[in-house]
């Protein structure tokens, strides 16, 4: 979070800047989209696609 | 339309709540216990007919118990509870205004309805296709359309908590960032919206099937898919019940989470692997390669499974250190010793934890390892396996947290009080020898979902070992404790919250707050819990583990043993069962 959107008032003493990590985890939309992105290409992406390449009985 | 902004400040506990949130916490916990009892009934006819001596149930009337007692319990009470939790950790935590209370009661009735289309399908009959409902099995319509409503509404649920987080960053009601609690819950709802989206990739067309608009539905695709419907939503569980451990442990201790910075980060690791690990339900199925499910399963799970050490470790460590702070330093043990064995809230959560260590999470990386899998796979160890994480774990975590939540969201006195200290040992360690005994007689082989281990009256008969029918009466006998427990649980409960006395505060009236925010409460007694529930505070470095938390060292030392030894023992199993003479 950017000290601008910190309500008035607080006393701030350092202007310390997030570390990225922190801005990562600061951030549930970007989270949302990690937590969905990386189950959905490996496991049912790759999974599905294993399934489809199987040759059909002839 | 006008939004209300009535909140009230609990002055026990000193947590806001704010008015329409707290009334949807209140149905959803309702609808969750409700659901808790319908399930327990069942699974009385389940456990019953499964201990051979009793053998209670006709067959189609145990597939039927069994199929409604996993739905009911694995998917509406701990749904519901789940969703009381969502609002709780974004409304409460983080003192904000409810973002749409109105959609989060359309939610809850969509929940509701679906609920009930999916147990009236179960209870016609001719839908007993247990809760994994695998095509090509059909059941009734009712039975997906209940299940896909239920899902949806849960999903609409999980956009109100985030539109709440919104609304908290823009009406600026906390600083920073978000408490570890609502952090826990943010990790479970993420999973949820994966396991929500997938269910419904699967069940829509599995629904058009039993109508008759598709003609076929591929039963390894829907396996693959179902599954990270099926087993996501246990990591829901997963980070729900954490993020109560971390809430119980400030709310009773006072404590700090020692590292702020690695409690997130382990809950990090939940949002990459952790859904990963369904692939463990497909190690035993053709046509999907070793290179996906080892990777999905051993690979990303261990790094999951070493999230959820983290948590374990560094729950108890906290606990320890908040204890020596209070001057419980005698050795390495007296913390523990001296801790509030009596209070519900803290035994049933240590219950939960250690249960869920040593007893889920050993049994889970064991039988997720897919050489070792084959030992066990589709025998009753897979029951007692997740008897001891969605029961022992997340369902008693769920508990400890309703007798924190009685006087605090129902403001009820509790009632039964004298019985509810011993609730959480007679359910906790009941269920504990449910899943150990489970797991016995799974080892011997014993099938899961079958009716009748005698094969009475069949034309190939095979003998099961004696020590598998004593396994059986063993978990039969401490399903009766456990039965017990859960019957004192709801009895508490239902009993505090419906016919409890009414705890009456003076001068007491809920205030308007503007822009959401409302003023730092300042209640007569200082709200220790809450400034820490809420609140965040770099703690002492994980490294320092061993010098601020020897106990907690120590017991970590214990679970990497036994884990290390039962990993072992297995591969020595394995290579015993096909010799090579
Ligand atoms: C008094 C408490 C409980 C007892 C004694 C109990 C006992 C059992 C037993 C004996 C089985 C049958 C295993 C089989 O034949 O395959 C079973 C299945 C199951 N139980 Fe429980 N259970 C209890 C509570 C719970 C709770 C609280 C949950 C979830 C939160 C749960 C979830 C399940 C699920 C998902 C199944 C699997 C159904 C299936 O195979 O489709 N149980 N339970
Ligand atoms: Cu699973």
């Amino acid at each position: 979070m950017s000290n601008a959107i910190q309500p008035a008032g607080d006393h701030e003493v350092f202007e310390e800047p997030v570390p990225p990590m922190q801005q990562l985890l600061d951030n549930p939309f970007l989270l949302l989209f990690i937590g969905i992105a990386v189950p959905t290409v490996l496991y049912i992406v790759l999974g599905v696609m294993e399934i489809v390449a199987i040759p059909i009985a002839k | 339309m006008a939004v209300n902004r009535m909140f009230r400040t609990c002055p026990a506990s000193g947590l806001v709540f704010h008015e329409p949130a707290e009334n949807l916490m209140k149905a959803n916990a309702v609808a969750a216990a409700v659901s808790l009892l319908v399930g327990g009934i069942l699974a009385i006819g389940v456990t019953l007919t499964r201990w051979q001596a009793v053998h209670m149930l006709p067959p189609d009337s145990f597939y039927l118990f069994l199929t409604a007692h996993g739905l009911n319990m694995l998917v509406f009470w701990i749904i519901f509870f789940e969703m009381a939790i969502l609002y709780f950790t974004s409304s409460t935590l983080l003192k904000c205004r409810l973002a749409a209370p109105g959609i989060g009661w359309v939610a809850f009735w969509m929940m509701v309805v679906g609920a009930l289309m999916n147990n009236y399908a179960v209870f016609r009959g001719d839908s007993s296709v247990m809760f994994t409902a695998y095509a090509p099995m059909g059941a009734h319509p009712t039975f997906y359309l209940g299940l896909i409503l239920f899902a949806v509404g849960a999903l609409i649920s999980c956009f109100v908590f985030f539109a709440t987080l919104v609304v908290a960053k823009s009406e600026k009601t906390y600083n920073g960032s978000v408490p570890l609690v609502t952090f826990g819950a943010i990790t479970a709802a993420i999973i949820a919206v994966f396991t929500i989206a997938s269910g419904a990739i699967i069940l829509v067309p599995t629904f058009l099937w039993s109508v008759g608009f598709i003609d076929h539905i591929d039963s390894l695709v829907y396996r693959t898919v179902f599954w990270a419907f099926g087993h996501s939503s246990q990591q829901i569980n997963v980070s729900a019940h954490v993020a109560v451990w971390y809430a119980i442990a400030a709310i009773v201790f006072g404590a700090k989470p020692l590292s702020e910075k690695v409690s997130r980060t382990a809950f990090f690791l939940y949002i990459c692997f952790l859904q990963l690990a369904s692939a463990h339900h497909l190690l035993a199925d053709p046509g999907l390669t070793s290179n996906w499910k080892i990777f999905n399963t051993s690979y990303a799970m261990y790094l999951a499974v070493l999230a959820s050490m983290v948590h374990g470790l560094t729950v108890p460590g906290s606990i320890e250190v908040a204890q020596r702070q209070k001057g419980y330093t005698n050795g390495l043990f007296e913390w523990l010793r001296k801790a509030p064995w009596g209070n519900p809230a803290f035994s049933g959560m240590f219950l939960s934890l250690i249960g869920f260590g040593f007893l889920g999470g050993i049994s889970g990386v064991m039988m997720g390892t897919e050489q070792l899998n084959l030992l066990i796979h589709n025998t009753l160890y897979v029951p007692g396996h997740f008897h001891a994480t969605v029961v022992v774990g997340t369902t008693l975590a769920f508990m400890s947290l309703t007798y924190f939540l009685i006087p605090v969201l129902f403001r009820r006195q509790m009632m039964f009080a004298g019985m509810a200290p011993w609730q959480p040992y007679v359910f906790g360690l009941g269920m504990m020898g449910v899943s150990l005994f489970l797991m016995g007689a799974g080892t011997l082989g014993v099938p899961r979902r079958h009716w009748d281990i005698a094969f009475a009256g069949n034309p190939l008969p095979y003998e099961f070992p004696g020590s598998a029918w004593l396994m059986m009466a063993l978990a039969g006998i401490s399903s009766i404790f456990a039965f017990v427990g859960g019957a004192m649980y709801l009895a508490i409960t239902v009993g505090s919250v419906f016919f409890g006395k009414k705890i009456e505060t003076p001068g007491f009236k809920e205030i308007s707050a503007q822009q959401g925010m409302v003023g730092r409460p300042q209640p007569a007694a200082a709200p220790a819990d809450t400034t820490v529930i809420a609140g965040h505070q770099g703690g002492v470095g994980a490294g320092g583990m061993c010098m601020v938390a020897p106990g907690t060292f120590v017991l970590a030392i214990v679970f990497l043993v036994s884990f290390v030894l039962y990993y072992f023992i297995n591969w020595k199993y394995l290579s015993t069962v096909w010799p090579l003479r």
